[in-house]
């Protein structure tokens, strides 16, 4: 294979995008079919508990599947790719925080919150404390993070279009991010979280084949020496006229973030901190029966997201390496093109439109997962707990939430098309600051401190939502560099693109603050729940019918 | 962000200081169910009992300093990362691999072995008392 044969496709779009568009449309209709059947069984689909957790009835594995499948978004399939084929060791550097995060996940999180809680984040933090304004809050920081996060994904669709179909058509793009919204809402309305469980099995299934199979290519074509593959990209870069001497650089860390070294220390801080503190992520830990198979998905989920960025880091180097990052800049979405260009170059049209078809289904399933953490959110913890006391007829409940996942789908059409042409990446890493700044201070408070108290939730969980919302909007995230949302204002004081670094120790402080300064007495329950959290008594299992 | 004082419109069923009884609460969202639910007395007894205090020691004992250390492991990496660059891009003899990349991989690698003993501390040590007293309160009487 010689760079010969990508000289057709510099400067143009990649494959056939007939066979690219006939294998998505494949995966959809493959999936909506599945999703039909596992939707209509016995399951009385009115229950609570089936439409939010799928009847809580997954077992580890799959639901470690699913997890991967929510997890791995096509920002990091293709951003990862594309950053270790243009930075080499940096981008092997940002995909590590992403897995470590997962540690905090098993050893902290995901049993206790499984056997204190039911169907959301709100269930645990308010547990020992007031109910209403508790569940308010933490229904808010979901909403919000759920909404970012959806908002990225959906304007990154766009993206991904003009990318692989050719589609570079304003008119074209918000039909696909359209039809993605409605593909979305399909989903969750007729599958509810069993359906949405399903659909991201299926595509972790097929993004982790679909990695591990380039990747055992990309190194059969270098003898299964990583040090030969890692010096043929250096070789590459070296060899290219206008960049010949840089070869080096890949080796060193820093080429991406070396102006901002604060910055990126505050991001990892983001990501090992904020993945355990996704309310979709979270969500997922309800739709096993016990804590022990809790344990199994997340021990499955990190084998698997491990694999998953371990190989993404062969294919980044793979398309420096065999293709060259001077053709990749050729072509629409830069360094996003990467893995689409290796798959091109190692096996043509097919593989290609293989690789495509995957990175589509990426978007649907982890779109899907947030959509039903955001509509459960509302109708359980907003609806039910708050308006109605908690007394809500379980089937009010769930019409409710249908309806909410109707308005996220249009409020996330309508703005994945205002956004898609905007530089809204800051987005999933401003999901994460919020995470680990609103989300996992209180998280690990309730279970682990007796002292925490409503007073500190409520201060915990509002400070750190706004220090980390306020400091990027005054970052250069948004405004005042030439990467920033808003590249032509410049209202930034704030120097760093993550606010974890200042966020996560206001949203911890707060948290403590507020619960030393209040006289609130919660003794009682608090050894009730922390009894719940390490047995599991009373947990409600699988439910059956 | 004001500082809920008592609030004067806590739901009906909400006990003293506005926590709600969770129990009943329990009751109206699993009307399906039909085990005993464990009273705040059952759980308070459970908590003193030596078994839950021996639970809670092994939990924590194995699960803080794990944290405690991996925290630390990624940030002396990504620290490393920052601000040892000429370190981290040192080539291993002849080899493309550098140091960086090797504790790259062993940032991977470690993850995995902590998932595994985790994993194999919880079920050998954790589980066998859990259950039994996730039995014990859910017990009818």
């Amino acid at each position: 294979m010689t760079t010969s044969t990508l000289t057709p496709l510099a400067g143009s779009q990649l494959g056939n995008p007939v066979i690219n568009i006939a294998i998505f449309a494949a995966f959809v209709v493959a999936t909506m079919f599945i999703v039909v059947r596992v939707s209509s069984g016995r399951t009385k689909k009115k229950e609570t508990s089936d439409f939010y957790t799928g009847g809580a009835r997954f077992d580890g594995r799959q639901n470690g599947l699913a997890i991967a499948g929510d997890y791995l978004s096509a920002a990091s399939f293709l951003g990862i790719v594309g950053a270790v084929a243009y930075y080499g060791y940096d981008g092997l550097l940002y995909s590590i925080g992403f897995l470590v995060a997962w540690l905090v996940a098993l050893l902290l999180v995901a049993e206790p919150l499984r056997n204190t809680g039911r169907y959301t984040m709100a269930d645990v933090l308010s547990f020992r404390m007031k109910q209403k304004p508790v569940r308010m809050a933490a229904a808010i920081s979901t909403l919000l993070v759920s909404f970012f996060y959806l908002l990225a994904q959906m304007a990154g669709a766009g993206g991904l279009v003009a990318l692989l179909l050719g589609v570079s058509d304003d008119f074209m793009q918000n039909v696909v991010i359209t039809l993605v919204g409605v593909l979305m809402i399909a989903y969750v309305l007729i599958g509810g979280m069993k359906g949405t469980t399903w659909v991201q099995m299926i595509k972790a299934i097929l993004l982790v084949t679909g990695v591990i199979v380039m990747s055992i290519w990309v190194m059969a074509l270098h003898g299964f020496n990583l040090s030969s593959l890692v010096q043929g990209a250096i070789d590459h870069v070296n060899s290219v006229q206008e960049t010949a001497g840089q070869g080096e650089s890949l080796l060193e860390p820093m080429g991406k973030y070396g102006s901002n070294k604060v910055g990126f220390i505050s991001l990892s801080l983001a990501l090992v901190l904020g993945a355990a503190g996704l309310p979709h992520v979270l969500m997922r830990f309800y739709t096993v029966p016990t804590a022990r198979e809790a344990r199994r998905s997340v021990s499955w989920a990190i084998g698997l997201i491990g694999t998953f960025y371990l190989m993404t880091m062969i294919l980044g180097f793979g398309a420096a390496a065999l293709v060259g990052k001077e053709n990749i800049d050729q072509m629409p979405g830069k360094a996003n093109a990467a893995a689409a260009a290796l798959a091109f170059e190692l096996g043509g049209t097919l593989l290609l439109a293989i690789i495509a078809g995957v990175a589509f289904a990426t978007i649907l399933a982890v779109v899907a997962g947030l959509a039903i953490t955001a509509s459960a959110s509302f109708a359980h913890d907003i609806y039910n707990n708050v308006m109605k006391d908690g007394k809500a007829d379980p089937r009010v409940e769930v019409k409710v939430a249908r309806y909410t996942v109707l308005v996220i789908g249009a409020l996330s059409i309508i703005g994945g098309v205002a956004a898609k042409s905007q530089n809204v990446a800051f987005l999933v890493s401003l999901a994460f600051a919020v995470a680990a700044s609103a989300n996992l201070p209180s998280i690990l408070y309730s279970l682990y401190w007796k002292g925490f108290k409503t007073q500190g939730s409520l201060w915990s969980i509002y400070g750190g939502l706004t220090s980390a919302i306020v400091l990027i909007i005054f970052s250069p995230a948004v405004s005042g560099a030439e990467s920033s949302m808003i590249p032509t204002a410049d209202f930034a004081w704030f120097p760093l693109d993550n606010p974890a670094l200042v966020s996560v120790p206001v949203g911890f402080f707060l948290g403590w603050l507020g619960s030393v300064l209040s006289d609130e007495d919660n003794t009682a329950v608090s050894t009730e729940m922390e009894v719940r959290s390490l047995t599991g008594a009373d947990a409600g299992g699988a439910i059956s019918h | 962000m004001s500082t809920p004082s008592r609030d004067p419109e806590i739901p009906a069923q909400a006990g003293e200081d506005g926590h709600q009884n969770r129990t009943a609460r329990l009751d109206a969202e699993q009307h399906t169910t039909s085990q005993h639910h464990p009273t705040a007395e059952d759980f308070s007894a459970v908590a003193q009992t030596e078994e839950f205090q021996q639970l809670r020691r092994r939990f924590r004992g194995f699960a803080f300093p794990m944290a405690a250390f991996f925290i630390v492991w990624y940030f002396t990496y990504v620290l490393l990362s920052t601000y040892a660059e000429d370190f981290m891009a040192t080539r291993l003899g002849s080899s493309a691999i550098t140091i960086g990349l090797v504790l790259g991989v062993l940032q991977f690698a470690t993850t995995f072995l902590i998932t595994w003993l985790y994993v194999r501390h919880a079920n050998k040590s954790l589980d066998p008392i859990a259950s039994q007293l996730k039995a014990d309160l859910e017990e009818a009487r």
